[in-house]
């Protein structure tokens, strides 16, 4: 019997880790444990509205109404434990060793439930790759810092919405369309930012639409496909159809859109512009929702028209990534965790371009920093940003692989070459930015440790960090469309020679 | 990024692992710790601001200096890292003092001393024998024991969350036991009679040692049939062994002599007023005889065998570190323990002696003293089920039959480490860490040896 044994894989245990001796957070985890209180002694009716009993200044309801049946479940439970956690008004700031391990339990096995057999499933999936690699890349995925610190350190249930995503992926890519569709809408129904990857779904499902035909079988599945997504919205919002008022306050809650261009510092566009001109200040609300728009939609068009006219199930995930990296950097009201949404797919793609992944994940860790930071939690993120990086030399060989064949850049560079002949050294380039970029990472983590901000400039190291973050992402955003459209030519010339 | 290619890329394994665990170790810093962390605190101040006349009488605080005095040298070097990240700690009135630096100082001084456990377990590796049972790097017995040894969970519940040193002697004694598997019996000695001044400890496997290098080393050859050719006793090998552990135990005893404070020293390090059990039972002989006892009380007064009033009122379960009488069963006091303890080592003895099997049976006789002193001793902790379990750990990838009794062994004994970590945040991680070393050790050793059923049996050998 070839029986071939795990690495160890140390991703519950890490978490728990974190979990024990952490003091709980009074933001998120507060907020979470706020909601048990509101959806557990209130009707439904009252959830998203202010009220005397819901203040909706105080952890209001901000996410769709799947986290607050995830929240409803929770209080059952923890009705059964201990009734005073969840006890109306008077829980509010409620502490204790129990409660927090009840908290940290809840995360564990929605992680345990959703996202972890979803990633593993999906290594699984992984075509032309030996049992060990695909072990270690599900380990690698495992590890990606930036999900544990916040869904553990800081207290959030990120990997139930990401974990639906994902099996929205694994369905979609295995042609089982239906599925996948329902899978993202539960994603879509339990956080609204997962419809930064909405786009490239649909335009993943059409083209598969127009590919079949759109008078045979095309058509059928597109009415199958619309009903689904119907269906599940439905499902999902059934007890807030029944008022147009209700539907509105929902959609008011879960859409701040007079709360302006961006909120405390992130690494996105407007947050760097921001730095030189104020256009926060200068320009009318209006106009900047209409800027954001722009810009957003028309950064990813060339990516999603390209899928659409040609679906395949490696463009569609490349164009997850651009997609998503798209909304992070140009759309309205970004926060700075929502670059979990851009690092789900990069890891999806982690065993095609190692080297660029691993570099793009090291980033999207280090722009979280001003954030961590602030929850004291600069040992566990170094440990887990080290083990993660660690784990993807040892598993991938990062470092063999930056020819420029191996970042997918052959046919881009051959035809930048029949203008500029002199253009070879495009791979060297890219590791002498990969020594840079890392350079600064570690500086800035160990001046904004180590040293005091000037008195005049009290942001300057979160402003850098975004500011650094943002360059960074930039880089990427130009990467990931160069592999997008420079693709399906490699694939043409591939066949020609063979 | 060459350098990192070298090291890790070109799937340097055994670095990784290290690394790994050292991360781990580095996460569970915030966690629980027990009295033992105020212990070495005070064991930092005490030597850290008094001179050594007073090391073994201060007693400030209720945790004296009960270690041998090269730990006592040890905490003093420690000391003056210390006070760059704490003054505060270093002063012996400051009771109970753990700020976070303390806390930061003394849980990396745990792990970076841990070094020396990664290169003992690193020498240990050299001496298995890599049978050619798979291609597969994680099913090579090296790749297994190093897995054992490093991410032991004992090791790491006790040392790193309960807080206590005893990485870097275990480190010491894998690294004197691989030693003597090289052939290089001086240094293993040597290497020995040093940690015997760390930590007194290690006396509960001093006779397989001693035995071994009479035995295998002062003579020099046997005769064909493996019994002892007394004429070829080595004089000058007896000396220099004498002589190793004669200037090991000078430099450690020496000041103490000069200054005649001996007897107070061996008070500290043998205080048999502390009872036969230690104030969390062991689970030894003597919890069943103590077990029993009650039992058999209980019974004798529900039948009215027994006068309350002759009862001794303290309890033994109670938590307290003191001497107790038995009420129905005779009492036993430190010579009997000891002479129950020679009586279950001795047939191990006499195998070393009388057929001696190489450093293997020496290994083997080295487990057996352990555990026989764990179940027999005066006031053992149940910490002490380690020195049983990591020698194991070398004897289990090499046969089928050693591998099953350590399995058995380190479930059981690291299970009965769970009251060790009593609080709830600690919960999750001891049975999380227990079921994956657990659910590995069992999975990896199965596999071990199924490939070499596979391969004995293709070969026509009758396999029982």
């Amino acid at each position: 019997m070839n029986r071939n044994f795990e690495f160890r894989k140390p991703n519950s245990n890490l978490k728990m880790f974190l979990g024990a001796g952490k003091p709980p957070m009074f933001g998120d985890y507060e907020a979470q444990r706020h909601w048990q209180e509101i959806t557990f002694n209130l009707p439904v009716k009252q959830w998203y509205f202010n009220s005397s009993d819901n203040n909706l200044q105080y952890w209001g309801l901000d996410y769709p109404p799947l986290t607050a049946y995830h929240s409803l479940l929770c209080a059952y439970v923890a009705k059964f434990i201990n009734p005073d956690w969840i006890a109306l008004h008077t829980s509010r700031g409620y502490e204790s060793q129990a409660h927090k391990l009840f908290m940290r339990t809840t995360v564990l096995i929605a992680d345990l439930l959703i996202y972890i057999p979803a990633v593993v499933l999906y290594c699984c999936c992984l075509k032309d790759i030996s049992t060990k690699k695909k072990i270690a890349n599900a380990l690698c995925i495992l590890l990606y810092p930036g999900l544990i610190l916040i869904d553990y350190g800081h207290f959030q249930y990120n990997s139930v919405s990401l974990g639906f995503a994902l099996w929205g992926v694994l369905g979609v890519s295995c042609d089982w369309d239906l599925l996948g569709s329902l899978a993202f809408c539960l994603a879509i129904n339990y956080k609204q930012m997962e419809l930064y990857h909405s786009l490239p779904f649909f335009c993943f499902l059409l083209g598969k639409c127009f590919k079949k035909g759109l008078k045979g079988k095309g058509f059928v599945l597109l009415v199958k496909l619309a009903c689904t997504v119907v269906a599940s919205f439905v499902l999902c919002w059934l007890p807030f159809f029944t008022e147009r008022e209700q539907t509105l306050q929902v959609l008011r809650r879960l859409f701040p859109v007079d709360r302006g261009l961006f909120e405390d510092k992130v690494a996105n566009i407007w947050c760097s512009f921001n730095v030189f001109l104020k256009i926060r200040d200068i320009l009318p609300r209006h106009i900047q929702l209409i800027m954001s728009f722009c810009f957003t939609f028309l950064s990813l068009l060339p990516a999603c028209i390209k899928l659409i006219l040609q679906p395949s199930s490696k463009g569609f995930k490349f164009t997850l990534v651009s997609c998503a990296l798209s909304f992070f950097l140009f759309s309205f009201q970004v926060h700075e965790k929502s670059i979990l949404l851009v690092s789900l797919p990069v890891c999806l793609v982690l065993s095609e371009i190692p080297f660029m992944s691993t570099w793009f994940l090291l980033v999207s860790t280090f722009s979280l920093l001003p954030l961590l930071l602030k929850d004291e939690l600069l040992m566990p993120s170094v440990v887990t940003t080290m083990a993660f990086f660690i784990a993807c030399v040892t598993s991938f060989s990062i470092f063999e692989k930056t020819s420029e064949e191996e970042l997918r850049l052959k046919s881009f560079s051959i035809s930048v070459r029949k203008y500029l002949p002199c253009f070879t050294f495009l791979s060297r380039m890219i590791q002498y930015l990969f020594l840079i970029s890392v350079i600064t990472m570690v500086l800035l983590t160990l001046m904004t440790v180590t040293l005091d901000p000037p008195q005049k400039l009290p942001d300057l190291f979160s402003v850098l960090v975004c500011f650094v973050s943002c360059l960074n992402f930039l880089f990427f955003l130009v990467y990931f469309n160069i592999i997008i459209m420079w693709d399906s030519k490699s694939g043409r010339n591939q066949k020609k020679i063979t | 990024m060459a350098a990192l290619t070298i090291a890790a890329g070109t799937g340097n394994w055994f670095s990784a692992l290290a690394l790994g665990v050292t991360l781990l170790k580095c996460l569970l810093i915030p966690t629980y710790h027990s009295t033992d962390f105020e212990v070495h605190r005070n064991w930092l101040a005490i030597t850290h601001s008094l001179p050594i006349s007073q090391w073994y009488y201060e007693a400030t605080s209720e945790w004296t200096l009960d270690y041998p005095p090269f730990f006592a040298w040890f905490e003093y070097i420690l000391s003056h890292v210390a006070k760059y990240f704490d003054q505060e700690m270093l002063n012996v009135r400051n009771l109970n003092y753990s700020s976070s630096r303390t806390l930061l100082f003394q849980r990396f001084s745990v792990i970076f001393m841990d070094v020396l456990f990664v290169y003992a377990v690193h020498e240990c590796c050299k001496c298995i024998d890599g049978k050619k049972v798979g291609k597969e790097l994680t099913e090579k017995p090296k790749f297994i024991l190093s897995v054992l040894l490093l991410w032991n969970f004992g090791l790491l519940i006790v040392d790193h969350i309960h807080f206590q040193y005893n990485g870097f002697l275990f480190g010491l004694m894998l690294l004197s036991i691989a030693r003597l598997f090289q052939k290089r019996h001086m240094e293993g000695a040597f290497l020995f009679a040093v940690l015997l001044h760390f930590k007194h400890i290690y006396l509960y496997v001093a006779p397989a040692y001693g035995v071994y290098l009479l035995r295998s080393y002062c003579f020099t050859a046997n005769k064909p049939d493996g019994s002892i050719r007394w004429n070829s006793f080595s004089f000058v090998r007896v000396i220099s062994l004498g002589l190793v552990v004669f200037l090991v135990s000078a430099l450690s005893l020496g000041p103490f002599l000069a200054l005649n404070q001996l007897p107070q020293v061996f008070s500290r390090l043998f205080p048999f007023k502390r009872g036969l059990c230690h104030a969390y039972w062991a689970p030894n002989f003597w919890a069943l005889y103590n077990a029993l006892d009650k039992v058999l009380s209980v019974i004798g007064l529900k039948l009215k065998f027994l006068d309350p009033n002759n009862i001794p009122k303290a309890s033994m379960t109670s938590g307290l570190v003191q001497q107790f009488q038995h009420t129905v069963l005779p009492s036993v006091t430190p010579l009997a323990t000891l002479i129950c303890t020679l009586i279950a080592i001795l047939p191990s003895i006499f195998c070393l002696w009388f057929k001696p099997q190489g450093p293997r049976g020496f290994l083997r006789c080295l487990t057996l003293c352990a555990l026989s002193s764990f179940m027999f001793g005066w006031h053992v902790h149940e910490k002490a089920i380690l020195l049983a379990v990591l020698p194991m750990s070398l004897l289990s990838v090499q046969k089928a039959g050693d591998a099953s009794i350590f399995l058995i062994l380190t479930t059981t004994g690291h299970y009965s480490l769970f009251p060790l970590l009593f609080t709830a945040p600690e919960l999750p991680i001891k049975i999380l860490l227990m079921l994956l070393f657990t659910i590995y050790s069992i999975s990896s050793l199965k596999t071990l040896f199924r490939q070499s059923f596979t391969v004995v049996t293709q070969a026509g050998v009758q396999w029982h």
